[in-house]
């Protein structure tokens, strides 16, 4: 079971893609070699580029519907570094808008999530609806002739679009359609959503994981599909899985089954796998304990009915992780997690990440989820804060002497078929990078 | 049942005194400093839970919601197994950590549980600096002997994230 194999995978990467000699990377060939220079982690002049030619350019995933089910629902959050609204209009419609007052600035609403017909600005009491129109505001008399309020609303990104319940908005009139711009990405994220054969769709717990980390934030653009390092760094994870009855063999090559590593288009990357944890979804381990054996089976039986067993068999054990060009992850492992992270500073990101899971799902299943997301997944869980060690230990060794060295990235280059524990994945990633820091802004 | 806050009738236990729990939180709490986690892990009862809210949902749903730790006795098992070794590499070296408990308050539960909630500041110093935790935890807790067992113990951060504290909750609080 190999996933979807886009047309990208027919030709092995060598013959597919031109050889580079740019100031950010070195992508050789007789030998193959993929060098990728080391200030680009710590400089501050790449980092402003990075703000205006890939983050102010990129459709950025601002977040799924299920956040906001009724009208007037709105979450307040930064997408792409600036503090936005997502919020749905009376007519159930998505908006996305900038959460600044048109007039001095201020924050037009403060808290973090509810359900309001208006936003009114503390500062003057301007109030908008979830439009983003100016509705009214103290002493409207006052100001001089000419003055319309339909002049006034508040700052909307250039596109808003969703795809399959997630929400993408950009700032840059000029981006192709959602569509287009996820190309094979799109495959996977069918996958994911088809987790919810009947009901109610996919649906982001609640529960958010609002961490950091002090590194730069391609690294975990990187990270979030490094098959390479899961043996090394997450051993006291496997080590646990293992002590639960779990078949892991502690070797890379024995723990990922029928692996590979696929270019999606425009930047975007998924590797596939079967890995030696359960899903929740429906592969029942003896790690989640005999007791759940039933709700997982009932799960998988789920699946067979609403899309056959052909499609239930791949939604329930292809593991794969994505990243969808910049800073969106959504792993579909042990559970789903859509995780996304923007940088405050070269050697420093916000990570934000959820849990998505069937709308529907009753208790027993969202017990099974939620214990093997968090076996796992989170800053507090068993594996993800060695990943924040082991990033910020590298943004260590940069800062240590900037604007120096090389970074090697070659892993898999003289394979036809690259597996997860290759690095086709962020060869991909890269070259998107340096084509998009090589235009002008 | 409710596991936070004594009704307004019952603001004291009528069974134990504050002084014989405060003694069992310092000892719980010196357990934790010295990384006695083992020890630490064998004051929880066979059906005891330890639970650390998503910091923009301390109030949610124990049943449905994602927490940031959400462990009963195999998960404290994995968790204890983990710190122990020393490929848990974001605690190795191992985070040197004070825990300061104050504000002891405990109440009588009608099925015989003893309720006790305190504020705690723990602090965590590596080489890379020193940060702190700040958390309102709630307790149900189960006379064995001349000590206690931990039947629940939840941790609610105050922090809103945790990007000023550190980045990550890779110690127990």
């Amino acid at each position: 079971m190999a996933g979807f194999a886009p047309e990208s995978s027919v030709t092995p990467e060598i013959q597919r893609i031109a050889p580079r000699e740019t100031q950010y990377l070195r992508d050789e060939r007789t030998p193959n070699r993929f060098l990728v220079h080391r200030k680009v982690f710590t400089d501050q002049q790449i980092f402003e580029a990075e703000r205006r030619k890939i983050f102010d350019k990129c459709w950025i995933y601002v977040g799924h519907e299920s956040e906001i089910p009724k009208p007037g629902d709105f979450v307040a959050r930064e997408v792409a570094g600036r503090p936005v609204l997502f919020t749905r209009n009376k007519d159930h419609e998505l908006r996305v808008l900038l959460n600044s007052c048109s007039h001095r600035g201020a924050e037009v609403c403060r808290e973090r999530r509810g359900n309001q017909k208006r936003f009114r600005c503390f500062y003057h009491s301007w109030a908008f609806s979830n439009d983003g129109d100016l509705i009214n505001m103290p002493d409207e008399g006052g100001f001089p002739e000419g003055f319309r309020k339909e002049d006034h609303g508040l700052a909307k990104p250039e596109q808003v679009d969703s795809y399959r319940g997630f929400v993408f908005a950009t700032f840059n009139p000029e981006q192709e359609p959602l569509e287009d711009y996820l190309a094979d990405a799109k495959y996977y994220l069918d996958l994911t959503a088809d987790q919810a054969p009947d009901g109610k769709g996919m649906s982001v717990t609640p529960g958010t994981h609002e961490y950091s980390m002090r590194s730069n934030w391609k690294l975990l653009a990187e990270n979030s599909s490094d098959g390479y390092h899961a043996i090394p760094v997450h051993k006291t994870y496997l080590d646990v899985q293992r002590s639960r009855g779990d078949d892991i063999a502690g070797s890379t090559e024995k723990d990922w089954k029928d692996s590979h590593a696929f270019d999606l288009g425009n930047g975007h990357t998924v590797t596939v796998k079967q890995a030696p944890w359960g899903r929740p979804v429906a592969r029942w381990t003896p790690s989640m304990g005999e007791d759940t054996k039933e709700t997982v089976e009932r799960s998988y039986q789920r699946l067979v009915e609403g899309h056959g067993e052909e499609r239930a068999e791949m939604i329930a054990n292809l593991d794969f992780n994505m990243l969808i060009f910049p800073n969106l992850v959504l792993n579909n492992i042990m559970a789903v997690i859509i995780r996304t992270f923007y940088p405050n500073q070269p050697g420093h990101m916000n990570v934000t990440a959820f849990s998505l899971a069937p709308g529907d799902e009753d208790e027993a299943s969202r017990r099974v989820r939620n214990e093997s997301f968090l076996s796992f997944l989170g800053p507090a869980g068993l594996a993800t804060p060695d990943d924040n060690e082991a990033l910020e230990s590298c943004q260590r060794g940069y800062e240590a002497r900037p604007g120096e060295g090389w970074s090697d990235v070659s892993r898999g280059m003289d394979k036809a078929h690259p597996a997860n524990w290759d690095e086709l994945q962020m060869r991909t990633f890269w070259r998107r990078w340096d084509t998009l820091m090589g235009e002008e802004a | 049942m409710s596991f936070r806050y004594a009704e307004e009738k019952k603001v004291s236990s009528e069974k134990f005194t504050r002084a014989e729990v405060e003694d069992f939180l310092y000892y719980e709490a010196q357990l934790l400093d010295a990384w006695k986690l083992e020890e630490w892990r064998d004051l929880f009862e066979e059906d005891g839970h330890y639970i650390v809210p998503s910091t923009d949902n301390p109030d949610g749903d124990l049943a449905m919601d994602l927490a940031l730790i959400d462990d009963d006795h195999e998960g404290l098992r994995g968790r204890v197994q983990r710190l122990m070794s020393t490929y848990a590499h974001i605690e190795n070296p191992r985070s040197r950590t004070r825990r300061i408990i104050s504000n002891v308050r405990l109440w009588d539960h009608d099925n015989g549980e003893l309720g006790v909630r305190c504020s705690v500041v723990v602090y965590r110093s590596r080489v890379p600096g020193t940060t702190s935790y700040v958390a309102d935890v709630h307790y149900r807790l189960r006379k064995q002997g001349d000590s206690f067992g931990i039947a629940f113990k939840h941790a609610m951060l105050d922090h809103h994230t945790l990007r000023d504290v550190g980045g990550v909750l890779s110690i127990i609080l």
